[in-house]
């Protein structure tokens, strides 16, 4: 193997842990509604497009500066999320499986046509402070979004390591997504639990969807990564944090791996599907992922 | 001391039930086999066959535009009715549902335009493939249900999606596929007029299979894993071998309607059945109602006139808000979103539960029960 070759495969899997930290965003917000509320949520892909159009409109639209419409995309995300819990979701809690799916299905049709509705479906360019030259570190070159992608989820993922460890609420959080109704008995405001699980998922996927569109573009059919983001959670497990985010960043690297050396095998467009033939394997071995528990049920 | 039943007590619920049955349908059943009965009453007889001869006539009043429709509802109709069976009566959910019929079609569409062989044998062979291909999406998936089984169907429909795109030697990738029109000898099905009675004897069919299917052993065995698997196996149903027959029964109804909309088409690409499809699917049966056969056929009319009754309302607020025209597609996807939701959460036993209510109702006018 030539030295090309060994810097090539790095750069592949660098950009993969790039990709997978912004599926490992996504994937995060999944299994924090999913532990506390029990609602799979399909629009996670959504409140990603949306949380761009935001920033777009904030920063691009009304030339406000990045860091302002940055934060202000993060508090406009958590209102809107505040109102969708409270209308759509909280009559579907404790309702069939298949009630709470479609109707996070029916919310992410319903945001994809406001967004078309308003924005159109046009490409827009998100403008961003960060520098148009990569950076090049010991030969591997990455951009700036990159860089700051995996800064941003590393960040994140340390304060809400925290926050779920130390805070009233977080401990609150995990209290609830252990056991709803004990929690509910010691005098835990469960709906304003569900209610938060919603807006961090919320603001975790803004974030996300603020670097995808900063790399690519914003765009409705961007939401296509939400749903690329699941066989992430199923290689986690749909009730692990730690396997949320292991498990998004196994999947970017393994679709860059695939995109790059089994493209011209089988013909372009190996990378789309990666995430879900991975996915099928997985639940073929493990059928509740790498650090789920394994549901044990009574009649 | 007397004790009082509590108003909605069980005891009270049931007896009203009961109550409700025997003035809806003005006679008492004494036996299970009267239960079981395809027509339930006399009436409904006179008012199904009034119902078949009005659409037997209907080709020959209509006009091509209303035909087009009604053949476009008949084939959402036998695509309905199959993930109903899957997901209404064995409450197996699947998002896959459009790769299954994208299977039936390509199959019909290959087979009658590179072989040159008829429709009468590519429609059954076109069932049974995608049956197979049920089959091998089920077997790996006895293990797994709920959102599990969700997101395999939904990785099968991309994949499908991704073959389609990808294997051009045999699909064309998006350029898609001309498909002939069907025949009988030297008499052409090809106006939609005549393709109406394929599609309406298909129609018929697949309704009196699905009738029938929910009346064995099988449909209660189908019914008694949706509603508690684990108490099912306990009381000696086969869950591995019943669900493999519900995909399988499922995925060859979605062949056969893949089929007929190929040749009714006459032209299938790769956008025809999409994961929104998929959904569209899953979501006639929410509306119509899950698990009950009137509600498969309501939910496919309803979701198929749904987008054309838009067309019509955009297009007469066209001078007025001259926006709705260029976002129709916008506006189609939150009006879609919002009435799933709506059923949803306002009425979850679909169009069929309100209309057994109104029956109900005016059954008994002017007393509530």
């Amino acid at each position: 193997m030539t030295i090309e070759k060994v810097q090539l495969l790095i750069q592949i899997i660098v950009s993969g842990l790039a990709l997978g930290s912004i599926y490992a965003l996504i994937a995060l917000g999944f299994v924090i509604i999913y532990k506390a509320t029990d609602v799979f949520n399909f629009a996670q892909g959504e409140l990603m497009m949306v949380g761009a159009y935001f920033c777009f409109a904030f920063s691009t639209q009304l030339h406000l500066p990045f860091v302002y419409s940055f934060l202000l995309t993060l508090v406009f995300s958590a209102i809107l999320t505040v109102v969708i819990e409270a209308i759509i979701i909280r009559p579907m809690v404790g309702k069939p499986m298949l009630s709470a799916v479609m109707v996070t299905l029916g919310l992410s049709f319903i945001l994809q046509g406001i967004v078309g509705l308003i924005w159109g479906y046009d490409e827009h360019k998100l403008i961003t402070p960060f520098p148009d030259q990569p950076v090049s570190i010991g030969g591997i070159v990455i951009s700036y979004q990159h860089l700051w992608t995996l800064i941003t989820t590393a960040v994140l993922l340390i304060i809400f390591f925290i926050f779920f460890k130390y805070s009233r609420l977080g401990v609150g959080m995990r209290a609830t997504a252990e056991d709803t109704d004990t929690a509910f008995l010691m005098g835990i405001n469960v709906k304003r639990i569900f209610t938060m699980s919603w807006v961090i998922a919320a603001i975790i996927a803004s974030v996300g969807g603020v670097f995808l569109a900063s790399v690519s573009y914003v765009k409705p059919i961007m939401s296509f990564i939400g749903l690329r983001a699941f066989p992430a959670v199923i290689l986690g497990g749909m009730d692990s944090i730690p396997g949320a985010i292991l498990g998004g960043l196994i999947i970017g690297v393994t679709e860059n791996l695939a995109g790059g050396y089994l493209d011209h095998l089988l013909g372009g467009g190996v990378k789309e599907i990666t995430a879900f033939v991975v996915a099928i394997l997985i639940m073929m071995v493990r059928p509740y992922g790498l650090f789920g528990t394994k549901e044990i049920e009574r009649v | 001391m007397v004790f009082s039943v509590p108003k909605r007590s069980k005891g009270y619920r049931i007896r009203r039930e009961i109550y409700k049955t025997m003035t809806v349908t003005r006679h008492c059943k004494t036996s299970y086999r009267e239960d079981m009965k395809l027509f339930q009453s006399p009436s409904l007889k006179v008012s199904l066959s009034a119902l078949f001869i009005g659409l037997l006539v209907f080709p020959f009043i209509a006009n091509d535009y209303l035909i087009y429709i009604i053949n476009l509802s008949g084939i959402a109709i036998i695509g309905a009715l199959g993930i109903n069976i899957l997901t209404g009566y064995t409450g197996q959910v699947s998002l896959g549902h459009a790769a299954f019929l994208a299977i039936g079609a390509y199959t019909s569409a290959i087979l009658s335009s590179s072989l040159g062989m008829s429709f009468w044998l590519t429609m059954p062979i076109a069932g049974v493939v995608a049956a197979l291909a049920g089959l091998v999406v089920a077997i790996p998936s006895l293990r797994l249900k709920g959102l599990y089984l969700v997101i395999i169907t939904m990785a099968f429909q991309f994949i499908i999606e991704h073959i389609i795109y990808h294997w051009e030697n045999l699909t064309f990738g998006d350029k898609g596929i001309g498909v002939p029109s069907v025949t009988i000898g030297s008499f052409a099905f090809d106006s939609g007029s005549r393709f109406y009675f394929i599609i309406l004897f298909m129609v018929v069919l697949a309704i009196i299979f699905a009738k029938n299917l929910t009346r064995t052993k099988t449909g209660r065995a189908f019914v008694a894993i949706r509603d508690r698997d684990i108490s099912a196996e306990v009381m000696g149903v086969n869950l591995a071998r019943y669900k493999v027959v519900s995909f399988v029964i499922s995925s060859f109804y979605a062949g056969v309607a893949g089929s007929l909309y190929a040749h009714h088409a006459g032209f299938i690409g790769p956008d025809h059945f999409t994961f929104f499809v998929s959904i569209e699917y899953v979501a006639m049966i929410i509306v119509g109602g899950m698990g009950t056969i009137p509600g498969a056929i309501y939910g496919a009319i309803f979701m198929t006139l749904l987008p054309e009754g838009l067309r019509i309302l955009s297009d007469a607020l066209r001078d007025s808000f001259p926006v709705l025209v260029v976002r129709f597609a916008a506006l189609k996807t939150v009006i879609y979103g919002m009435i799933i939701i709506l059923f949803l959460i306002v009425e979850p036993e679909g169009l069929n539960g309100i209309w057994q209510r109104v029956k109900v109702y005016w059954k008994n006018w002017p007393y509530t029960y």
